[in-house]
């Protein structure tokens, strides 16, 4: 069952993934990126990770691909693009193909040895996964954590210098 | 798992099915008669003049952009908000940086005016 | 009951469909006839009284209204995106009408033995002897919500006419400033729950101790920010008539158009179901009545309450609201927070 339903979204993203890069439309470009947001939700959510999912819903298909609308909207790019990067499909295979070569390497001569870690499924079932999330960022990864905000500090800064003419 | 989420799954399904064949339904048994000028933009009974596709004002792309920036301020407090009273009085502190931090910026944004619909 | 399917036992399934359609078809008659109510109750607070030929005090008029939109005739504007244009109205369906499954409208009950919880999106665990719901029930809604702008932000460009881009554009920009308020005013719940879970969250207030009381200020923030979120009056914006005339849905007919009215009355119902969930305490009450009588009196109430106060105040201006949003309801939320962290530990 799991594996079937896997396939099946698997091969939906997949596919919305290649859309977003063929499609002539922008626009469809974008609903593809947000159909493909929404399949990488729901694998997290097959690998019990449903504050993940959330938050790839909420940040990414919620927030950013509003933005990326709105310029697609702005800057009115009808299906000229496309034709202006040639490169770009060369490029594109050879980095694909490297990254198929890497993964096959990871997958037969890393360390995988198959056992698992402290956090299983039952442990998340029990504790919660938000609430493991939230554990180990407000404790270990503390600092980490805190220097989100000052990254955020800096965005939000840019923001506005970047939209406002007179500063 | 599965259990609580195998629902959700109908109901998109459910709500999916329902949309299209009302909107099939509608215009099958719709009556048409299309013209030009019906099928042109509306624009109060005038003429359209221009294109709809125009630049608009860049306040809504910083509304977006601030936005984002602080939905994942709101994403961080989600989980903190569930342990804080485990965390005691650190767990306040440290999320009080973070706000700080980020207030400033907010104060920033306010005092250049970026926050205005003059 | 022996049969089993990856794991689950049959009943499980059967309840999921009977709770699956019961909802389904329950949203769909109250926004049927939310629209009757809101025509009857704001004619009687203006001294008319609203609808009265179709039926028994135009008892019929939303099945009226429903026939009547199915035989209009469809307009796509020439000038429109088409596939775009056609995908907006189903875009904005789908995410207001699984908001609901989440919420928990009632007790569990108990059927041949097997015990059923009143919520889509949950089942009873016999081994942990516990109800299972999601982990992360509130933001599945947040998530929703923010989905819900590509609708109207779609509706507006495919349609390729001024009034329609500005409203979509209005829309969207109001929408995530108060999604962003009513998602930070929500905060200081989960603070005193310390969980997502939505039947953790209900629980937690049994007995009166509704988080209405305890965060009162939360509560109000978050009423309004939800309004204001999902457009309706006095922050409807987009549909200005005497500016946009009808905004981002200007140039859609029949079915089309009728959508996107399902999908705004849908919104309202689920935003009064989880105001009613996280503050009025869902589907507790005195036990003369069943839960599930007490979570729709409660959610009817704030329906009405939304339609009072269209009777009541006239629409923001748009540089008002905006301010409203970012410079009085952000910082409040903020500071609702910080003084929930300094006192309630």
């Amino acid at each position: 069952m799991e594996t079937i339903f896997f396939t099946i979204v698997a091969a939906v993203t997949v596919l919305s993934g290649i859309m977003v890069v063929t499609c002539r439309n922008p626009i469809n470009s974008a609903l593809s990126l947000i159909l493909t947001f929404f399949c990488i939700a729901t694998l997290y959510v097959t690998l019990d990770a449903p504050f993940m999912a959330a938050v790839q819903v909420l940040v990414y298909a919620g927030a950013i691909m509003v933005l990326i609308v709105f310029v697609i909207m702005l800057l009115n790019i009808r299906s000229e693009v496309g034709r202006r990067y040639t490169h770009a499909g060369i490029i594109g295979t050879v980095v694909g193909f490297l990254m198929l070569v890497l993964t096959f390497n990871f997958l037969n001569n890393s360390s995988l040895t198959g056992a698992k870690g402290l956090i299983t499924t039952d442990v998340i079932n029990k504790i919660g996964h938000t609430e493991l999330i939230a554990r180990s960022m407000f404790t270990d990864f503390l600092l980490p954590f805190e220097i989100t905000s000052i990254l955020l500090l800096v965005a939000i800064i840019g923001a506005v210098i970047l939209s406002k003419k007179k500063i | 798992m599965l259990g609580a989420y195998l629902p959700i799954i109908f109901l998109v399904v459910i709500a999916a099915v329902f949309g299209f064949a009302s909107l099939c339904f509608s215009s099958l048994i719709g009556q048409k008669k299309p013209s030009e000028v019906k099928l042109a933009p509306y624009e109060c009974g005038c003429e359209p003049v221009g294109s709809a596709r125009e630049r608009f004002s860049v306040k809504f792309y910083i509304i977006a952009m601030l936005f984002i920036l602080f939905d994942i301020e709101a994403v961080f407090l989600y989980p903190w908000a569930i342990i804080y009273k485990k965390l005691g009085m650190f767990g306040v502190m440290e999320m009080a940086v973070f706000i700080v931090i980020l207030f400033v910026g907010y104060i920033y944004v306010w005092k250049k005016g970026a926050l205005e619909w003059e | 009951m022996g049969f089993e399917l990856f794991g689950l036992p049959m009943i499980y399934y059967i309840a999921m469909i009977v709770k699956v359609l019961v909802v389904f078809v329950f949203v769909l008659l109250t926004v049927a006839y939310a629209t009757y109510a809101e025509r009857k109750i704001i004619g009687h607070m203006q001294v008319r009284l609203g609808p009265m030929r179709t039926g028994w005090h135009g008892l019929l008029q939303p099945i009226a209204d429903g026939i009547k939109l199915f035989f209009k005739e469809e307009i796509v504007p020439s000038q429109s995106d088409k596939f775009a244009f056609l995908l907006a109205p189903i875009i904005a369906l789908i995410p207001a009408f699984i908001g609901f499954a989440v919420i928990p409208f009632g007790d569990t009950i108990e059927v041949m033995g097997y015990k059923i919880p009143l919520q889509i999106a949950a089942f009873y665990d016999t081994a942990a002897g516990k109800v299972v719901d999601l982990n992360v029930g509130v933001l599945y809604i947040l998530a929703l919500a923010s989905v819900g702008v590509y609708g109207i932000v779609l509706a507006g460009w495919a349609s390729n006419s001024k009034y329609s881009l500005l409203g979509g554009l209005r829309s969207s920009a109001q929408m995530i400033s108060y999604e962003l308020a009513a998602g930070l005013a929500i905060i200081s719940v989960f603070m005193m729950s310390e969980s997502l879970s939505l039947q953790k969250i209900v629980a937690d207030q049994a007995g009166f101790g509704w988080y209405a009381f305890k965060q009162p200020l939360a509560f109000i923030l978050f009423f309004i920010c939800s309004i204001a979120e999902i457009n309706r009056t006095p922050f409807d914006l987009p549909e200005a008539e005497t500016e946009l005339v009808s905004g981002f849905c200007t140039e859609y007919s029949s079915m089309k158009y009728a959508m996107f009215f399902m999908a705004e009355y849908a919104n309202m119902v689920t935003v009064c179901a989880v105001t009613t969930t996280l503050f009025l305490g869902g589907w507790h009450g005195p036990g003369f009545l069943p839960g599930w009588v007490w979570f729709i009196a409660k959610v009817y109430f704030l329906i009405f309450v939304c339609m009072w106060i269209r009777a009541t105040y006239p629409r923001y201006r748009y540089d008002q609201l905006m301010r409203l949003g970012w410079k009085v309801f952000l910082p409040l939320t903020l500071l609702n927070i910080v003084v929930t962290g300094l006192i309630a530990r």
